[in-house]
């Protein structure tokens, strides 16, 4: 159980090393703030979106042999799932509501949340462990978003070439990071 | 996706013969889905490994996006606007889920080597947004022009990005399991940095910088 946390947030972590949810990553990584809004919705989402698709996908998809309509379930229940979330937070917090803006409908088209959904199945996770890959996977998400956010402000302030300025600097940071967590390849 | 919309000028309602080329056209270079409007770029780091599954997934993308341009252009007067999201989400979720079934049956390693990257194109920024910026609004043969044309594009980029990718990080070229040629002395000694996950990172970050660059000399 802590394997499969400890590679899903390090070691596999979705951004670094299996590129999903670049979006969000190089979108809203430009202040810190909002990258750990971000990255605590992103996981809230992914949590419940990952709890709902396991239950489905083994108490539904699996006994009546129909695991290939697995992508347009997922991305149903994804997207009914980001509606619901999206009310839920303008209810209860309007500040954070938005301060994501526009980031929080564009969750259902986040590669990481279904991602982490066809994961779990591709993986053959009991209901338990989906939880647990989708809560590594969502705190890796946001650990690296915060890493990112905090370079990228620096960022701002350095001289580099006109044409490198913005997304290829970044990218190439994201580079130099995700060199830097090759090196957690030996921890599991 | 709200600048996007604005670099595209979609707001244009005359219709000829021509446009059908220009539409095709446009995609390829000025609005280049990859290195321009960095859209879709998931897809684009993940299978651009080896040329073989840059090609299978260029593929994939051409056929859900045509498919779910022309199916949404056909019945764009039929969905309500309140609820059309939802279902250009479901049309292009059934053309992934028969892409993904036909790679099963026809390509099985390729199916195996893409994973789940192969569905996830039913998250590509680049289909959803085409659907909504274009096909809901053009008519039919417009759309396939626009579908062509951003599906060449992001064949173009992918193309490139996995051509250095590989070259680099392998030492040759090799398409469909048929070895193409190999490099002196970068198949004895490669550079692995190339295939793995950063090497994508700063391939695609030095493209991007190389096509800023060509747009700051044309003085754009």
């Amino acid at each position: 159980m802590l394997t499969i946390f400890i590679v899903m947030a390090i070691v596999n972590n979705i951004v670094l090393s299996r590129f999903l949810g670049l979006c969000p990553f190089f979108g809203v990584s430009k202040k810190l703030s909002n990258a750990f809004s971000m990255g605590i919705a992103v996981t809230l989402v992914m949590l419940i979106a990952s709890v709902s698709t396991s239950v489905i996908y083994n108490y539904i998809l699996v006994p009546y042999k129909v695991e290939f309509m697995n992508i347009v379930m997922y991305i149903m229940v994804i997207a009914s799932l980001v509606q619901i979330v999206e009310l839920a937070i303008k209810r209860t917090n309007i500040i954070l509501y938005n301060a994501l803006g526009i980031y929080l409908p564009l969750i259902t088209t986040n590669c990481a949340v279904l991602g982490i959904a066809l994961i779990n199945s591709a993986e053959n996770y009991s209901i338990l462990e989906s939880t647990v890959s989708a809560l590594g996977a969502g705190i890796g998400f946001t650990l690296v978003l915060i890493i990112m956010s905090g370079i990228r402000e620096k960022l701002e302030l350095a001289d580099c070439p006109k044409s490198m300025r913005g997304l290829p600097v970044a990218f190439i940071t994201a580079a130099l990071l995700a060199l830097a967590f090759v090196g957690f390849s030996g921890l599991v | 996706m709200g600048d996007y919309k604005d670099k595209n000028g979609c707001g244009i309602k005359k219709e000829s013969s021509s446009r059908f080329w220009k539409e095709l056209a446009k995609g390829i270079i000025i609005s280049n889905p990859v290195f321009i409007l960095t859209l879709g770029l998931c897809p684009v780091l993940a299978v651009t490994n080896s040329i073989t599954n840059a090609l299978g997934m260029s593929a994939g993308v051409i056929f859900v996006l045509l498919c779910s341009n022309i199916i949404i252009a056909s019945i764009r007067k039929e969905i309500p606007p309140l609820v059309r999201i939802p279902v250009f989400i479901v049309i292009i979720a059934t053309f992934v889920t028969i892409l993904s079934l036909l790679f099963e049956a026809y390509f099985p390693p390729l199916h195996k080597s893409l994973g789940i990257y192969l569905p996830l194109i039913v998250v590509n920024c680049i289909i959803l947004g085409r659907a909504e910026t274009f096909a809901s609004k053009n008519s039919v043969m417009l759309s396939m022009a626009d579908a062509l044309g951003i599906g060449f594009g992001f064949t173009i980029a992918l193309i490139m990005i996995s051509f250095l990718r590989e070259i680099l990080g392998t030492g040759g070229l090799e398409i469909f399991g048929r070895e193409l040629f190999e490099l002196p002395i970068l198949s004895v000694h490669p550079l692995n940095f190339f295939i793995s996950p950063p090497g994508a990172f700063l391939v695609i970050g030095i493209l991007l910088a190389l096509f800023r660059w060509i747009g700051v000399i044309r003085g754009e």
